[in-house]
């Protein structure tokens, strides 16, 4: 089995159709949204509906802070952060809201531990960046895999059963081991608003059957989602640094 | 019995691992299973090196590795089964030592050609030395344990979990004592050592025991062969110094340089290296060892780079009269590839044609030998461009067939990419074939062909 694992939409269209693409195209049978969706990009509705289609098909989206601040205020937001999250709750319906404020925290599917941010309180969106905090993240659950986004730049970490950890920066297309007797924590990259300096896409691939798991940069339109922010007169920033993926 | 493989005699038990011979029905090749020591007590370092083999092995092809065949992972049974390579051990030479230098020299063409290969896999060995090593029926040379392998692709387990460095200490280089596991070169230290320990009998840095007598290898260098072997021949002294130099930046740039060169005997550029009969004087060694400006440098850089930065490039030149217009292109396109790929090696091929029935005449009208003249001729071609003499090197290859012979020189020495001109006369293509037209299509690598300027005419 497949699954195709989506952190950090964050309403990039251009990002998302092309991550989805690529996923389709390499085999992904299942598909797993771990939060954000929304905020800061200029496609808020197009995400959420086509996130809402894919879960009507049995994909699994999770909640994420900024779909929490877009439906219900929650947590509070400064900055671009703010100005974009007053600007996505208009032009989302109360059907959208409804279906963000409905989502779940984490979710688990045998082994694998599915949340947005630290497992330790899903709710207080703690990041996860250093050995310490994935050691924490990984003693909150049982689960031998942990996968996660909020953070916009991928990592791996993996505790060996002495209880030493090792962090890995993850290969594009190089697929990672999820050795059995340690267990491991995935952080993914932002669909639609990378930050470790490539500007591409990123997503990973979760095979079951293999016991690996791929990380992917996908090439997108990062004219037209800059266009599109600018157009809607969202703060300049958040078009000027998808260019850059800063 | 473990998931079908019927488990046979015993191997090897000693050290990080269990090998037994196995076998299973549906599987026609003679296989090896190996399990992690898991006794209490053993060295946790025998688990993690068994989950780095477990991770690299089933990413490696080619026949310089064995067939990784199945695995299973802890913690029900941990076992890898691999190939059993049909061959022997460069261990069991050991009692031969010293060898002849030409088969030290051949033995170290075929472990260097091997390691160029893992090196190509993104795979640095570390734990290079005679018992990992066998030598296949066929004369191939294969790598064996990958435990303290490290992969660029993979978390190095090793390396995360262990600060103390591992390997075998008589064959560890510098870099590896200092804890840096990601320089290829590495390797071609620790070849170094068994080239030297083959030639001379002895080990360069002995059998160091604790961390302190290992550190002596940073600023002591080992005793010139030539001392120890009066009649040590100064082209292996320069290639066994080399590998030696405690700066990976002074050895060979990769292992495909250093089988050229364990191939290329003759073409050796000797250096002091070669004429040294005493080690360094103390107060050098001193120096080295109290001054921090003297330390190696051990910057981490990726393996796929460290290749890339140091190609070997083939150039087949024409240097029949007419062909001036291509020597000169082929010179311009050597000349910017040289300045772009500072450590690129180019080796300058030409054909000297045998004709196919009669028995060739070594000389000329003249009276002159036709190969010196060749290559006196390549030498003057590559003149002009001025460059240091340590990367060219010349080769006159005598054949019938042009283009077979600048494929089986490709194909038998490390070549990353060969450059030769198109021929322009087209009334002799349609006899004769395109001889850039066959390299292209079977060259194992990347083939630039290169033609003169069009000079346009009025008329078009």
């Amino acid at each position: 089995m497949l699954i195709a694992v989506m952190a950090d939409i964050h309403a990039n269209r251009e990002a998302f159709e092309a991550c989805l693409s690529h996923a389709r195209t390499h085999g992904a049978q299942r598909w797993i949204f771990l939060g954000d969706h929304v905020n800061y990009g200029a496609d808020p509705e197009w995400v959420v509906e086509t996130i809402m289609a894919y879960v009507s098909r049995g994909a699994v989206a999770l909640l994420g802070n900024h779909d929490a601040a877009v439906a219900e205020r929650r947590p509070a937001m400064d900055g671009p952060a703010r100005t974009a999250m007053e600007w996505t709750r208009v032009q989302l319906g109360a059907a959208h809201r409804g279906f963000l404020a409905g989502l779940p925290l984490t979710f688990q599917q045998q082994d694998t531990l599915f949340v947005h941010a630290d497992a330790t309180a899903p709710r207080k969106w703690n990041y996860v960046t250093d050995p310490y905090d994935a050691a924490r993240s990984l003693k909150a659950t049982d689960c031998r895999i942990s996968i996660c986004g909020h953070v916009h730049k991928p990592a791996t970490y993996n505790l060996s059963d002495t209880g030493h950890m090792t962090t890995f920066q993850p290969i594009t297309g190089a697929p990672v081991p999820l050795l059995r007797q340690r267990r491991w924590l995935a952080v993914l990259g932002s669909v639609g608003q990378p930050r470790d300096g490539n500007p591409a896409a990123s997503y990973a691939m979760l095979d079951k059957e293999r016991n690996e798991l791929t990380y992917f940069r996908v090439p997108y339109d990062i004219d037209t989602a800059a266009a599109k922010i600018r157009e809607a007169g969202l703060p300049d920033v958040l078009a000027e640094r998808l260019r850059w993926g800063q | 019995m473990v998931d079908g493989f019927v488990i046979g005699e015993l191997i090897h038990d000693r050290g990080m691992s269990i090998i037994r011979k196995a076998s299973r029905p549906d599987i026609a090749i003679p296989m090896l299973i190996k399990v992690p020591s898991l006794l209490e007590g053993e060295d946790p370092a025998a688990i993690v090196s068994f989950e780095m083999e477990l991770m690299i092995l089933p990413r490696l092809v080619g026949v310089h590795v064995p067939k990784f065949v199945a695995a299973g992972e802890f913690p029900d049974h941990p076992y890898i089964v691999m190939e059993h390579i049909a061959g022997h051990s460069l261990l069991t030479l050991l009692d031969r030592l010293p060898l002849p230098y030409a088969e030290v020299a051949a033995i170290g063409v075929k472990v260097a050609t091997a390691l160029h290969d893992l090196h190509s896999q993104l795979v640095i060995h570390l734990d290079v030395k005679p018992s990992n090593v066998m030598i296949r029926d066929n004369g191939e040379a294969a790598m064996i344990d990958f435990g303290l392998a490290h992969h660029e692709q993979l978390p190095d387990l090793m390396h995360e979990q262990f600060r103390v460095p591992y390997g075998t200490a008589p064959y560890m280089a510098p870099e590896q004592v200092l804890g840096n596991r990601c320089d290829r070169r590495s390797d071609l230290f620790a070849l170094g050592v068994l080239l030297y320990f083959f030639s001379t009998g002895i080990r360069p840095f002995g059998d160091p025991k604790g961390k302190r007598a290992l550190h002596q290898r940073l600023w002591r260098d080992p005793v010139p062969p030539r001392k120890l072997r009066p009649d040590y021949p100064p082209w292996l002294q320069e290639i066994v110094l080399r590998c030696l130099e405690v700066d990976p930046a002074r050895r060979h740039p990769t292992a495909a340089q250093l089988a050229f060169d364990l191939y290329h005997s003759d073409q050796v550029k000797l250096t002091a290296r070669s004429e040294r009969l005493e080690r360094d004087p103390w107060s050098a060694v001193i120096r080295r060892r109290f001054n921090p400006e003297e330390a190696p440098s051990v910057l981490k850089r990726a393996v796929a780079s460290q290749i890339s930065a140091a190609p070997i490039v083939a150039v087949a030149i024409d240097l029949a009269e007419g062909s001036e217009a291509l020597a000169e292109a082929l010179r311009t396109t050597v000349k910017r590839m040289g300045e772009i790929v500072p450590g690129a090696r180019f080796a300058c091929l030409n054909v000297l044609k045998q004709h196919r029935i009669e028995l060739d005449r070594t000389l000329d009208d003249e009276g002159q030998n036709k190969h010196l003249k060749r290559l006196i001729e390549l030498k003057h071609w590559a003149q002009p461009l001025a460059m240091d003499e340590n990367r060219l090197t010349f080769h006159v290859l005598e054949a019938v067939d042009p283009a077979s012979a600048i494929l089986e020189y490709a194909r038998a020495n490390p070549v990353d990419q060969i450059v030769l001109g198109a021929r322009r006369d087209s009334a002799l293509r349609n006899i004769l074939g395109s001889v850039s037209g066959e390299v292209v299509a079977k060259a194992p690598c990347t083939v630039t062909v290169v033609r003169p300027p069009r000079v346009l005419d009025g008329a078009s």
